[in-house]
């Protein structure tokens, strides 16, 4: 897993993924699925580009693989997000941010 | 300091820096002992831990316990804090000399990013690779001399839950050179999001050429997290961990309670015996020693739900507790961050509010300071068993369930209810439901360190204590100094407090109580419980002249009994749900949120919620044929 991440820099610029990303916030329990990008949060929510920041510190990076582990009850929110080895708790306007690649589960 | 005047003998200032839940306090308490000190940092109320150690070598450090932080880009005060004393921005704190950037070596994936942040700052450091046993056991290999190599600084391993294991740690401490930091200036700017990912992007190549580890690392915290954190078998679990916690609180609790109360009662009778009749025996006897009795008589309770509530978040629990409760707190405007703080309120709301400091939202930690006293704090509990066993027959409901035992449970959820109701307003006015932050680390399933909790638990103790022993000991004695001035007069028909200044404001605020069903003498008892709740029962046997003794209560429960219609009895229940009867929880609000505005807030609502909730109770307990 970790042998790949010297290509890394180069990969990003040449790849195009053409498909539609998913937002995090549409996964199911036990899917997984590669970050794609964070996008820059709309105006309305007024937590500006501070959580956005800290969603990259915490792992959510391009590239990264991650795997929603658990939802609350009522299930929809919170989501229990295992990322890089750590496991995050993200209510669904956090996890909004995080665009994803659905990764098939037989690859 | 500069380097030139530190010498060999000075000791030398490490700071202890990390994530969360990298094991760094473990560390720290394995490497400083009890030789801590715990205090805040000046002007703000983040926890300021100090500890000395001396190495095999004989150097001598102080080492400082860093608030755990994800970046130097802070997200909450303790974060804040962190930032602040590495780039020397704080007053009165030096820079550390020395840094230990403390990583969980089963997660150096996120670890890493903090440490490669860090050093940029310049100031020697010292790699820890913490739970490196942990690590081993999972089959994780880190090659730490290429790390070290790569990252130019000294790795160690260490392990912060045995007994030698920060031994390395302190050697290659030894071996650093202090000359070489001198007063070079602490260059960080905010990173921008490209800065971050790329951060990312050389911690990913660092791992690729040091670590060796299998891909299964998580396998035992996915079975058990599948049930724990299930919508409802989690849940259900919850309930009873919950149910069983305040069982064995109340349970366990029972005989030290017994001992301190024989305790202080004997101390009474032997300094009663040993001085003649006069204002300073009063003092001493009715004053200081019965009162501060009363106080700590909550020790056991207090000691047991932190032990349970430590144990609880040393292994992992509470974080996925407050997972699963995020929901229901995001309906009025909370998140599960608060869990922890409210849970603790049950015990005393003191220690309570004190832990709402990882509330990283400022409004959510307002809110849930302001909501922590409608907890039923362990102080009421004398009160309600006074009252309870004094009105509620003792029957069985439906077969099961005793009908005290269900008021009882009935003033919780009360209490509960009530807060969420304020939270909600409270978050109404704030003009924001939604869009709170929870974005909380669920930390790996992990055994409690037995060492960990009972430092945990006696940091704890002493905080209890000290507050014993100041606030509380100095308000004893003024509230009883209020109770016993001006003496009765001779031949006197009535009760002494009766003619005390205590007696006189009880008789001037009765009217203002009528209409909940109070006589004079309550309001007379509630005076000197404005200090803590659980005074007032003292102080009704004071009103009533019960005589002291082991039946005390059983007396004066027969006596309010007989007295009391059960309109009263209900409407001051009520009114214990809510009043704010507790001037260490006020003046702890205070220091807490820096000004006066949120404990006098607190005051008024709570004072207000009382007075209506009661007077509703009485009037339509009365209307019902209970007057």
């Amino acid at each position: 897993m970790w042998a790949a991440a010297a290509e890394l820099d180069k990969e990003l610029d040449v790849s195009v993924n053409l498909a539609p990303a998913t937002p995090l916030a549409k996964l199911t329990v036990g899917q997984s699925a590669r970050v794609r990008e964070i996008r820059m949060p709309s105006a309305t929510h007024g937590h500006g580009e501070q959580l956005v920041l800290r969603l990259l510190e915490i792992g959510f990076v391009p590239e990264e693989v991650i795997r929603v582990m658990a939802v609350g009850p009522g299930g929809s929110e919170p989501l229990a997000v295992r990322v890089g080895g750590t496991m995050f708790a993200l209510r669904r306007h956090e996890a909004e941010h995080v665009l994803v690649d659905v990764l098939d589960p037989n690859s | 300091m500069t380097a030139a005047t530190s010498t060999v003998d000075a000791p030398r200032r490490v700071a202890l820096l990390g994530n969360p839940n990298c094991g760094k306090t473990a560390l720290f308490n394995l490497l400083t002992g009890s030789r801590q000190k715990v205090a805040n940092y000046a002007g703000v109320t983040v926890e300021r831990k100090e500890g000395r150690v001396l190495s095999p070598a004989g150097h001598s450090y102080r080492v400082l316990d860093l608030p755990g932080a994800y970046s130097l880009n802070a997200d909450s005060a303790d974060e804040a804090v962190t930032r602040d004393v590495l780039l020397g921005r704080l007053e009165d704190e030096d820079r550390p000399e020395l840094l230990v950037c403390v990583t969980d070596a089963t997660n150096l994936r996120l670890n890493l990013r903090l440490v490669l942040e860090v050093r940029q700052l310049g100031i020697p450091m010292v790699l820890a690779l913490n739970m490196s046993d942990l690590a081993a056991r999972r089959g994780i290999k880190v090659d730490t001399e290429k790390l070290s190599k790569l990252l130019g600084v000294p790795v160690v391993n260490t392990v912060g839950v045995q007994r030698n294991g920060a031994e390395a740690l302190l050697a290659t401490l030894d071996q650093m050179d202090l000359a070489a930091l001198a007063e070079r200036a602490p260059a960080w700017e905010t990173p921008s999001l490209e800065d971050v990912t790329r951060t990312h992007r050389r911690v990913r190549r660092i791992l690729a050429e040091v670590l060796d580890a299998p891909d299964t690392d998580s396998r035992y915290d996915e079975k058990i997290d599948r049930v724990i954190m299930h919508p409802v078998f989690g849940l259900l679990i919850l309930a009873v961990v919950l149910l069983l916690m305040f069982q064995a609180v109340f349970s366990w609790a029972a005989v030290p309670m017994g001992v301190i109360e024989a305790g202080t009662g004997w101390l009474g009778e032997w300094v009663s015996g040993l001085m003649s009749d006069g204002p300073l025996r009063s003092l001493l006897v009715d004053g200081i020693i019965a009162g501060v009795g009363s106080v700590l008589i909550f020790l056991p309770q207090i000691v047991i739900l932190f032990a349970f509530i430590l144990a609880l978040e040393d292994s992992g629990y509470l974080p996925r507790a407050a997972f699963l409760l995020d929901r229901f707190m995001g309906k009025v405007g909370l998140s599960g961050r608060s869990f922890i703080p409210l849970l603790s309120s049950f015990a005393c709301a003191i220690p309570g509010i004190m832990a709402t400091r990882v509330i990283s939202n400022s409004r959510d930690r307002l809110t849930t300071i302001m909501i922590a006293p409608l907890m039923t704090c362990s102080a009421r509990l004398p009160v309600y068993a006074l009252l309870i066993g004094a009105f509620i027959p003792q029957q069985t409901v439906a077969g099961l369930f005793n009908l005290q035992g269900l008021v009882l449970f009935g003033l919780y959820v009360f209490g509960i209810v009530s807060a969420m109701f304020v939270a909600w307003v409270m978050q109404r006015l704030g003009g924001s439901l939604a869009h709170h932050p929870l974005m909380m680390e669920l930390p790996t399933w992990r055994l409690p360190n037995l060492r960990n909790l009972l430092l945990g638990l006696y940091e704890r103790v002493k905080i209890f204590m000290r507050r014993v022993g100041g606030i509380i000991l100095a308000m004893m004695i003024v509230l009883w100094a209020l109770s016993t001035y001006p003496a009765a007069p001779i031949g006197a028909t009535g009760p002494a407090i009766d003619y005390s200044y205590a007696g006189m404001i009880g008789h001037f605020i009765q009217p203002l109580f009528a209409p909940l069903g109070f006589s004079w003498e309550i309001c007379v008892a509630l005076v000197p419980g404005m200090a803590a709740r659980e005074v007032a029962v003292g102080a009704l046997a004071t009103v009533y002249a019960v005589s002291g003794g082991a039946d005390e209560a059983a007396e004066l429960g027969s006596l309010v009994a007989q007295q009391w219609s059960l309109a009263t009895a209900l409407a001051l229940m009520v009114w214990y749900v809510f009043a704010p009867q507790c001037l260490p929880t006020l003046a702890v609000i205070k220091r807490e949120t820096q000004t006066w505005r949120y404990p006098l807030l607190a005051a008024g609502y709570l004072f207000g919620m009382a007075w209506f909730a009661a007077m509703v109770t009485y009037q339509l307990a009365v209307a019902l044929g209970a007057g």
